[in-house]
């Protein structure tokens, strides 16, 4: 009689411990990564570390290192801008037809292949990107691995993010407004881009946002396509080298100095998340209220 | 300017998505298509069953590769499949409206957007190298088990909500406790929900990458214990990419991931209905 009310409470305690782990999680990243990155802060000083524009962890010769992330922060601007660019619209698209406006064949091909797309893991991406995308691309100019590749290989990525979420908040717009729009006489499209869209565009934020999330992120498949490149790039055509990728490829080998300030890059890419996150609740409250 | 009657914009608008739901199949289709028939060519049964030849030559097969995926997915499951499935018990039926829980619902969105790579250094600072448990499996998955948490506990807890109140109301209405619904009712009552989670989970650990490549190591030789370093299919395709210049046998891994991605996809919709069909079909 007794046991039982005794496993009753001892099971709620250990699920609460379950459920504490992730913040304890988030915590211990936190506090890990900065801790590593305080040495590199100390000894490269903040404005040097993110303005510097040469990263050269390793000089042959008596040169001291230089550690500075400029090109890194902005390859990772760009490569996520322009796979945005590319992303939001094709996902929109697809968003309206799977929640609206296709016939129920279509949106029965087109909705497993999006779970699909979702599910490929991003060094395949990486690779069919190296074999089609960047000769493709070399074809037109430059060196074949580049921004312009990157941004295509990102844009396919990240499309799938775009869609489902997108997708979600236009199915979720009640059914009144599209049947009051159609009353009124309105087209079908009317009713979509005056009415629906309007009304679903927080969910749809939030999409381009989580998007935007992955972009930033992504490191393997930049690998193998972006170039890596230490100098700024110039145009589209030229190679790039984001913060996420920049971090994979040295920390196997890297120490001392050169090591914390990679764990320093994974502060500011920590931060940028924090940022996109923090203009996402802003854009949701604002959608909420009006 | 004269203005555009509203039915050429009806069919430019008409068009234009088509066209990108269209370009969207098209990306997919040259994805699975590529790799597919350039990296079936170079699979066969002793691609599969022969260990990679090492060095930079990227000659020989996957077996070992295989090996190391297999027991680096069995460790991460065993320890983020309690945490999370815990996680979400206590979320959808134990937790009260206050700040605490608030906390741990943005402690968990928060996580779940933090970039696989960070995760990385955050496994290389703890795992590697404080805990000195080197570059392994042990740290790639425990690494893997963190970075997987929001997803196991987000997707189990919605299989959990989808369980009908009545059940609940039922079994404390005889008198069982908390917990005796949970174990005896909820569960057997969620679990295609919670298995269709796990699975989904499986899918996520078998493509990452990033997060290994800073914490396993690259290892090709079969491990022989936990602490032992190695590659998933994942990394070695990377490695092969990377290192040498067999694109054929990058592709041929490809294969092999695309396929298993094509599976645990199927899998999981046919169990999300069944589940689905049952929960509204009052079984």
């Amino acid at each position: 009689m007794r046991k039982r009310y005794l496993i009753d409470r001892g099971s709620r305690g250990l699920l609460l411990i379950c459920a504490t782990a992730s913040v304890a999680v988030l915590l211990a990243i936190a506090v890990f990564i900065l801790q590593r990155s305080l040495p590199a802060f100390g000894e490269i000083g903040l404005l040097d570390f993110l303005l510097g524009t040469k990263w050269d962890p390793n000089p042959v010769g008596d040169t001291p290192p230089s550690f500075g992330i400029l090109v890194m922060i902005v390859g990772t601007v760009l490569v996520t801008l322009g796979a945005l660019v590319i992303a939001i619209p094709l996902g929109l698209g697809c968003a309206v037809l799977l929640a609206d406006m296709a016939p129920h064949h279509f949106r029965q091909i087109l909705r497993p292949a999006v779970e699909l797309l979702t599910g490929i893991p991003s060094v395949v991406y990486g690779l069919v990107g190296l074999v089609l995308i960047v000769p493709l691309v070399r074809q037109i100019g430059g060196p074949g691995l580049s921004l312009a590749a990157g941004i295509i290989v990102l844009a396919a990525m990240i499309l799938p993010t775009v869609i489902s979420i997108s997708e979600d908040s236009i199915r979720a717009v009640p059914r009144i407004y599209r049947e009051g729009a159609l009353a009124l006489g309105a087209t079908s499209w009317q009713t979509m881009w005056r009415v629906v869209l309007p009304a679903a565009r927080s969910g749809i934020a939030a999409s381009i946002v989580l998007g935007m999330g992955r972009a930033v992120g992504e490191a393997m498949a930049m690998v193998l396509v972006i170039g890596m490149a230490k100098a700024m790039p110039n145009s589209l055509l030229d190679p790039a080298r984001p913060m996420a990728p920049g971090i994979a490829l040295e920390t196997g080998y890297a120490g001392g100095i050169h090591l914390s300030a990679l764990f320093a890059i994974g502060v500011v890419l920590f931060l940028f998340i924090v940022i996109i996150n923090s203009i996402a609740i802003v854009v949701f409250k604002r959608g909420a209220r009006a | 300017m004269p203005r555009i009657s509203p039915r050429v914009t009806q069919g430019l608008a008409l068009a234009g998505i088509w066209g990108t739901g269209i370009v969207t199949l098209i990306i997919l289709a040259v994805i699975i298509a590529y790799v597919l028939v350039k990296g079936s060519a170079d699979i066969d049964w002793s691609f599969l069953t022969t260990p990679p030849r090492g060095g930079l030559s990227g000659e020989g097969g996957i077996s070992t590769v295989i090996v190391c995926t297999l027991y680096l997915i069995a460790l991460t499951m065993a320890i983020s499949v309690p945490l999370g499935l815990g996680a979400a018990i206590y979320l959808s039926e134990y937790a009260p409206d206050n700040r605490m829980t608030r906390l741990i619902r943005y402690g968990t969105e928060v996580l779940a957007g933090v970039p696989s790579i960070v995760f990385g250094l955050f496994g290389f600072a703890l795992f590697v190298t404080a805990l000195n448990f080197r570059f392994s499996i042990l740290s790639g998955s425990l690494t893997l088990a963190c970075l997987l948490l929001p997803t196991m506990i987000r997707t189990s807890e919605e299989a959990l909500r989808a369980v009908p109140r009545s059940h609940r109301e039922a079994a404390l209405a005889l008198g069982a406790t908390r917990w005796q619904t949970v174990w005896r009712v909820l569960l057997p009552a969620a679990l295609p929900g919670i298995v269709t989670a796990i699975i989904l989970s499986i899918g996520r650990a078998v493509g990452e990458t990033a997060c290994l490549f800073v914490t396993m190591g690259s290892t090709t030789a079969m491990p022989t214990s936990l602490f032992s370093g190695g590659r998933s299919l994942s990394m070695h395709l990377l490695y092969l990419v990377m290192d040498t210049n067999a694109i054929e046998k990058a592709l041929a891994t490809g294969v092999v991931l695309v396929i298993t991605i094509i599976v645990i996809n199927a899998i999981t919709n046919w169990l999300s209905q069944r589940f689905r069909a049952r929960m509204t079909g009052g079984a």
